[in-house]
């Protein structure tokens, strides 16, 4: 076994993913980890930095760049017994792999009327911010968020970070795990697994009476930013991580949403028909005559990413953008966006 | 070992029982689509006679007769075709998904060369807990002009993973022939340059498929990796039952007709003597019957309750 962690430790949120992963794999004798330059490399964003070394090369698998065929082999090993952690270099990636994931992965359980189970896990690296461009910074985590048979999460601070992945592997269906690029470097406390509660339940990581900003995964530390400067305003917003886009906690952002009776949805990825377009029909399906206001979105820019910096700054959501939705909502107006 | 007999029996049943779907498919009650393997029988029936219950088997959208070559009981499979919970997939996924965990029998696969990434898993699987099973991934040449094909191809020769890839080389992909959508015709060719034993075989001689498959398994079990076979074969009837068969002419069927691997192993044991005219008919007798009572038992067959409709989504456990 490996060794528990210490008890309420401050780590950044790759070495929380290293530390699961590296556990997971010293735990479980089916668990492999598997993907472009996971191995010898280190990790593309170095998350299994060391574990090639320690845990050599049949538990640590580097693949060739083939995300339709590696993705579609964890699934078989998965038929097999494995509980493969199959990793995805970056979300955009993820598309050349999505048949395996959404005709097989997502429709074997129910095709195969209840005999097949696909227990695999998907990390994907995903977001932008890091001037990467429109073919690596993409969020497709509502797109997954939208299949049946599949569970998505995404992880906003370094506990889930830690303990989000045991909980996958524990899971007899197959779970994609959206890690956000620009969490990683990020430090945060990391208590004991049972701190961390169920991944598929959302969490108030600000409680606050007079709006709900509800958010997930990356853009979780500016709103927690932005709840910071509007209380020096003398707005009191809750913050709501959703943690889960897959199955959706209604009853957590519905609760929040009947205590502030205002919301404003953040979500990094773009607007139309998105996972923060799920979350308003949610509200106004459940708390409708709740609301004191209209319910506000802040969202990427509806356009691929671009290169420069002040191009990309524009299209992510920002503090500032987050600050000025709330105070519509405040008002009981929305700030409204043509794009 | 399987006699021949026994082949001929396993193929005729293959061929009765898929011409038995024919009329149950006019008159509705097998819908969707349907894909019969009338004139490949001898590739099923001849790979499937060399596995044992630890291989598995990967198929495609026309897959009943490997589902039987599994020994998938033909009774579950006509019910699942016929839409009933006593289907071997619960009646959920019809012709095209087959499914059977207890005979490790993964599909039934309706993405051309969709189940080729899994077979590679499958015997990593295999290999990474010591077991001894192989798996037989069946796809068409049609197949191979998808980008699976080539990373499952590479994958597997690289990892050494114990995977058949027996190929059903039956120059149509639908309706678009083998010489119209590959520059290379040479299969074993394409395939031998990933790295791995390629050869090409009658797929229409079911003793011929035996020969080389025997020989393909023999390095498959010895865990050299996996071994790529074409088996050179020809589907009588159209690709569905929507096919008009625009693509190729009457004469060229009649050509392969004459190279029904049922005839032509039935034409040995006759020279031989292990068979005459009233054998072949109680065989057919038999073989007839019991596939009638796979189609009585698939219609007095129940039917899956709608309140189930969101069962099996995800798993039914708790688990923590």
């Amino acid at each position: 076994m490996a060794e528990p962690a210490a008890m309420e430790t401050e780590m950044t949120c790759r070495e929380a993913m290293r530390a699961a992963l590296r556990e997971s794999i010293i735990d479980d004798d089916r668990v492999v980890l598997m993907g472009e330059d996971v191995g010898a490399y280190g990790g593309c964003f170095a998350v299994s930095s060391g574990l090639f070394d320690e845990l050599g090369s049949e538990r640590i698998i580097d693949t060739p760049l083939s995300e339709l065929g590696f993705v579609g082999a964890g699934i078989g090993a998965a038929l097999g017994g494995m509980r493969p952690i199959v990793e995805i270099m970056t979300g955009n990636f993820s598309l050349l792999a999505l048949d395996q994931i959404v005709n097989t992965a997502a429709t074997l359980r129910h095709m195969s009327g209840g005999q097949l189970g696909v227990p695999i896990v998907i990390r994907l690296a995903t977001g932008g911010g890091r001037q990467l461009a429109a073919q690596h910074s993409h969020s497709f985590d509502g797109w997954f968020g939208h299949i049946p048979g599949i569970k998505v999460w995404s992880p906003g601070v370094a506990e889930d970070f830690r303990w989000m992945l045991s909980a996958a592997l524990a899971d007899p269906d197959p779970v994609l795990i959206f890690e956000h690029v620009g969490l990683y470097g990020r430090s945060g406390p990391v208590g004991a697994r049972s701190d961390a509660g169920d991944p598929e339940r959302a969490v108030i990581r600000r409680p606050g009476r007079d709006l709900s900003l509800i958010t997930f995964g990356g853009t979780l530390p500016m709103v927690l930013d932005a709840a910071t400067e509007l209380f020096g305003d003398g707005v009191d917003a809750e913050v709501v991580d959703l943690r889960c886009l897959r199955p959706l906690d209604t009853s957590t952002m519905v609760e929040s949403v009947r205590r502030t009776h205002r919301a404003v949805i953040i979500d990094e990825g773009w607007r139309s028909g998105g996972i923060s377009a799920e979350v308003s029909a949610r509200l106004a399906e459940h708390c409708f005559y709740d609301l004191d206001a209209p319910i506000g979105r802040v969202c990427s820019r509806e356009v691929p990413m671009p290169y420069p910096a002040h191009l990309e700054a524009a299209a992510l959501p920002s503090v500032e953008r987050i600050v000025e939705a709330a105070r519509a909502a405040m008002d009981a107006t929305v700030v409204v966006e043509t794009w | 070992m399987t006699t021949r007999m026994e082949l001929l029996r396993t193929m005729l049943f293959m061929r009765r029982f898929e011409e038995r779907c024919v009329p149950l498919y006019q008159q509705q009650a097998i819908r969707g689509f349907l894909h019969l393997s009338v004139g490949q029988e001898a590739v099923a029936a001849g790979v499937g006679s060399l596995l044992g219950p630890d291989d598995s088997v990967v198929g495609t959208y026309r897959e009943h007769i490997h589902a039987l070559a599994k020994g998938v009981p033909a009774d579950a499979i006509m019910a699942e075709m016929f839409g009933r919970i006593s289907g071997c997939s619960g009646g959920r996924g019809g012709s095209m998904h087959l499914f059977s965990a207890d005979h490790r029998f993964y599909g039934g696969n309706a993405i051309v060369a969709g189940g080729l990434p899994l077979a590679v898993g499958l015997g990593l699987a295999d290999t990474h807990f010591g077991r001894s099973g192989v798996c037989a991934c069946f796809f068409g040449e049609g197949a191979m002009a998808e980008g699976a094909f080539h990373e499952s191809m590479n994958l597997a020769a690289l990892w050494k993973s114990p995977v058949l890839f027996a190929c059903e080389n039956n120059l149509y992909a639908m309706g678009t022939s083998l010489e119209r959508s590959a520059a290379s015709t040479d299969l074993a060719m394409r395939a031998g340059s990933h790295a791995m034993p390629a050869l090409s075989v009658d797929g229409m001689d079911v003793e011929a498929v035996i020969e080389a498959t025997q020989r393909a398994l023999v390095h498959l079990r010895a865990g050299q990796g996996p071994v790529f076979v074409e088996y050179r074969t020809y589907r009588f009837r159209p690709h569905s039952m929507y096919d008009p068969e625009l693509y190729r002419t009457k004469q060229e069927v009649e050509r392969w007709r004459e190279r029904d691997p049922l005839t032509m192993l039935g034409d040995r044991l006759r020279a031989s003597g292990e068979l005459d005219d009233e054998m072949w008919s109680a065989m057919l007798a038999e073989v007839d019957d019991e596939i009638e009572v796979a189609v009585e038992r698939a219609e007095a067959g129940g039917i899956e309750p709608v309140d189930d409709l969101a069962r099996y989504v995800l798993a039914e456990v708790d688990h923590g």
